[in-house]
């Protein structure tokens, strides 16, 4: 057989923007998720109603059909990522949405989604846990459960913005480094900011950046659907139905995909190079935010809708001469620890607020390694932190 | 003529070919094989009438029915 | 009619054989019945996609040289669902068991039936959970003794195809492996329906339920099956003219058949008439700035 060259479809973009309507809009988090899926060439989604997610998926079901893609609801959210994995495996870039009980549901096939190599992304509109908790209030309760959600040794990217013109960009980037490390990708906001309304920009087509997963360019005699470049750790790719004959399988694989469950030696160069495959490219998918970062002794980290919080009680505390400077944390897995040792070298105090009894304290915590104290201010129950609240701790701080 | 290959590493001695062929061309070799069971193959009077039946019923693809007049090992 | 040999040669890959199954396993004969009808319908092999869940019947995924999707256990229909969706053009078939197929699976198989996604369901039911040693399964049969019902199965078992049938798929069709042709025919019959097909294929596991079961032998196996099934039509035949003894030996009895051959629009012909009706037309952005479209 001879070597296949792919036709990559290019994004459609001036249809896009005709179906997504006017420039600026005033819209929910949830349908900004929506809209960044479409401009980041999504063509197929698969989801399952809850609450505070359903609003993604109504997006969608909308959406796809006048761009010529695929709305399929499924029965349940193992169902969900299911499908999205094995259309992703068709070629086509695909997307889910959930909450927390249902992103529990979906840890198995998001292991499988992790050693099958499967670009996807997944956005959990978080909500106050555990269990049915409060369906329709905001919380960010399931930071760790990203991480270590689904059983056995991996690495997770996941990003998480802090506004609604952000939620629509950044699902665009997860979409890039979903395909171009040929992975699942976690987009994390919550019910708060997936049905605040805000006003967005939609971005011009040469504002947007397109990656796409990385495609073979052999023969399907030569083909190793698992063998990985030796650079970026990631292999190449070839849509099912091109002839490739390639065997997915979530059982350790060689390099040709076929099982081999017994030899040690396999599944550890599968796993390290699954793990590494982020590690090694962390650099490329690390993005933050700072304020005042060369000049504090105090530090706000902050993520999700928190740190909009944290700005403002930043602003006034500034006012008032105290040195507080704020690090938002944009991507959270792979936890970014090399920044976080950074900061723990220029300031007393780190302040931690999270909507959660304390998640990411931890891996800051370890990060910070014992340079400087660290503070959590854990806020339950749907309520956001009040700037009001976090000034008069930083007042409390200050020396 | 016809000539009943089994391939030794493939069978896992279930004997359905034997079993089930219609002429009882097949029997149990004296002999164990490798995988420590008695292989199929046929019997001396070399009465298999090709059906391929044997082919057919085999879960394992290990039975070959060749139609020749000498076989070549 | 092709020789064995040249199906070996197009259809299997080859390094992974010999196969796990053990000797007599029945799920080598759906294989071998498989082979046959895709080479009948001159399947391209190259727009064909197979998936399967976790099981001693998921695994015959590996051993056909075409694209495959080993998955999760019991979601198989969903990974295909997303296949068959994403890209109509593929051909899709699911090789699953009665464990993961009817049990864990279940609630997926309900819904594929229900959608009527078009992808062709070969469920091989050896009355067991053969690959982790021999529970019982949704169709373990009443009295059945399994590792996990040491004293007899108390449950009554799942009728996998008149579920399906109920449920509305256009193609149900169950047979034992003992009679080679008319599976082969009726796997044909099922790729080619547009729609849900389920073929759900009665085969023996020497091993796992056999030998607790006194069926280890395979010729009693075998003996088994040809006991103890019996066509639809003469079922249904003797219900309604038969005497009362031959109506009562019909309780052990398990029909086998065509159990149901309809006609219902597929999920992608129906999401392709919605598209033809809902799409957009692409409008250059600049036509549209004038137009006023976008502000």
């Amino acid at each position: 057989m001879t070597r296949q060259k792919f036709k990559v479809k290019p994004l459609e973009y001036d249809l896009i923007r005709q179906v997504l309507g006017p420039k600026i809009q005033f819209i929910q988090g949830d349908t900004a998720c929506a809209y960044g899926a479409l401009l980041a060439g999504c063509t197929f989604f698969a989801g399952y109603p809850i609450t505070p997610a359903t609003e993604i998926a109504e997006e969608m079901s909308e959406l796809l059909p006048k761009i010529g893609g695929c709305y399929i609801q499924m029965e349940d959210e193992i169902a969900s990522i299911g499908a999205i994995i094995g259309a992703s495996w068709t070629g086509v870039k695909t997307m889910t949405a959930t909450s927390g009980p249902g992103f529990s549901l979906m840890q198995e096939n998001l292991g499988y989604g992790i050693i099958s190599e499967t670009p996807c992304v997944i956005v959990n509109v978080q909500r106050s846990g555990p269990s049915t908790g409060q369906p329709t209030l905001g919380a960010y309760g399931d930071m760790m459960q990203a991480r270590w959600g689904t059983h056995g040794d991996h690495e997770i990217i996941m990003l998480c913005p802090a506004s609604v013109q952000e939620s629509m960009l950044l699902t665009i980037t997860a979409f890039n480094l979903a395909e171009k490390f040929r992975t699942p990708v976690l987009l994390f906001i919550d019910g708060e900011l997936g049905h605040m309304r805000s006003r967005v920009i939609i971005p011009e087509e040469d504002e947007i950046e397109i990656l796409n997963r990385p495609l073979t360019t052999v023969s399907p005699e030569e083909y190793q659907p698992f063998k990985a470049n030796s650079q970026s750790l990631v292999p190449d790719f070839a849509p099912f139905g091109t002839g490739y004959h390639t065997y997915v399988t979530g059982l350790t694989h060689n390099e040709q995909g076929l099982p081999r469950t017994t030899s040690a030696q396999i599944h550890t160069q599968l796993v390290e190079r699954l793990a590494n495959k982020i590690l090694h490219n962390q650099a490329e998918m690390t993005f933050s935010e700072e304020f005042y970062a060369d000049d504090c002794n105090i530090a706000l980290i902050a993520y999700g809708i928190a740190a909009g919080t944290c700005l403002d009680a930043v602003e006034e505390a500034r006012k008032q001469g105290i040195k507080v400077g704020l690090l938002r944390l944009i991507t959270i897995w792979p936890f970014p620890e090399e920044l976080i040792a950074l900061w723990a070298t220029k300031v007393r105090v780190i302040v931690v607020p999270e909507m959660n009894l304390g998640q990411m304290v931890h891996p800051i915590k370890e990060a910070v390694a014992g340079r400087c104290a660290v503070q959590l201010l854990p806020k339950i129950g749907g309520d956001l932190h009040t700037p009001a609240e976090i000034l008069k701790v930083l007042e409390g701080l200050q020396l | 003529m016809f000539c009943v290959i089994i391939d030794e590493n493939w069978c896992k001695g279930c004997n359905l070919c034997i079993l089930y062929c219609p002429t009882k061309a097949l029997k149990l070799a004296e002999r164990l094989n490798k995988r420590g069971i008695h292989p199929p193959e046929m019997t001396d009077e070399n009465i298999c009438n090709g059906c391929r039946l044997c082919e057919l019923v085999c879960p394992d693809f290990a039975v070959t029915v060749e139609e020749e007049m000498v076989v070549k090992r | 009619m092709k020789k064995a040999e040249e199906l070996r040669k197009k259809f299997l890959r080859k390094e992974m054989f010999p196969t796990i199954f053990c000797d007599g396993c029945g799920i080598g004969n759906v294989l071998n019945y498989t082979l046959w009808a895709m080479d009948e319908l001159n399947l391209d092999l190259d727009k064909t996609v197979f998936v399967s869940g976790i099981g001693c019947s998921s695994r015959l995924t590996g051993y056909v040289q075409a694209d495959g999707l080993h998955t999760t256990h019991g979601r198989a229909l969903a990974f295909a669902t997303g296949v068959k969706a994403a890209n109509p053009d593929l051909t899709v078939i699911i090789f699953t068991g009665d464990g993961d197929g009817s049990g864990i699976g279940g609630n997926h198989l309900l819904h594929a039936i229900r959608r009527n996604i078009d992808v062709t369901v070969i469920l091989v039911n050896n009355y067991t959970y053969g690959m982790t040693g021999g529970q019982a399964a949704p169709t373990t049969p009443l009295g059945s003794i399994s590792t996990t019902t040491p004293y007899g199965n108390i449950e009554y078992p799942l009728d996998v195809s008149e579920l399906a049938k109920a449920i509305g798929a256009p193609y149900v069709a169950r047979w034992p492996v003992t009679y080679p042709y008319q599976p082969i025919k009726s796997i044909e019959q099922g790729i080619s329906k547009k729609g849900f097909a389920l073929i759900e294929m009665l085969a023996p596991c020497p091993t796992a339920y056999g030998r607790r079961n006194k069926l280890r032998n395979l010729e009693d196996s075998w003996q088994w099956y040809k006991d103890h099934v019996i066509l639809i039509e003469e079922y249904e035949r003797t219900m309604r003219f038969g005497s009362e003894a031959e109506q009562i030996a019909l309780k052990d009895k398990v029909k086998i058949g065509v159990f149901q051959d309809t006609e219902r629009s597929s999920f992608t012909e129906q999401w392709k008439t919605l598209v033809e009706r809902v799409q957009v037309k692409p409008v250059k952005i600049e036509q549209m700035a004038q137009e006023k479209v976008l502000v």
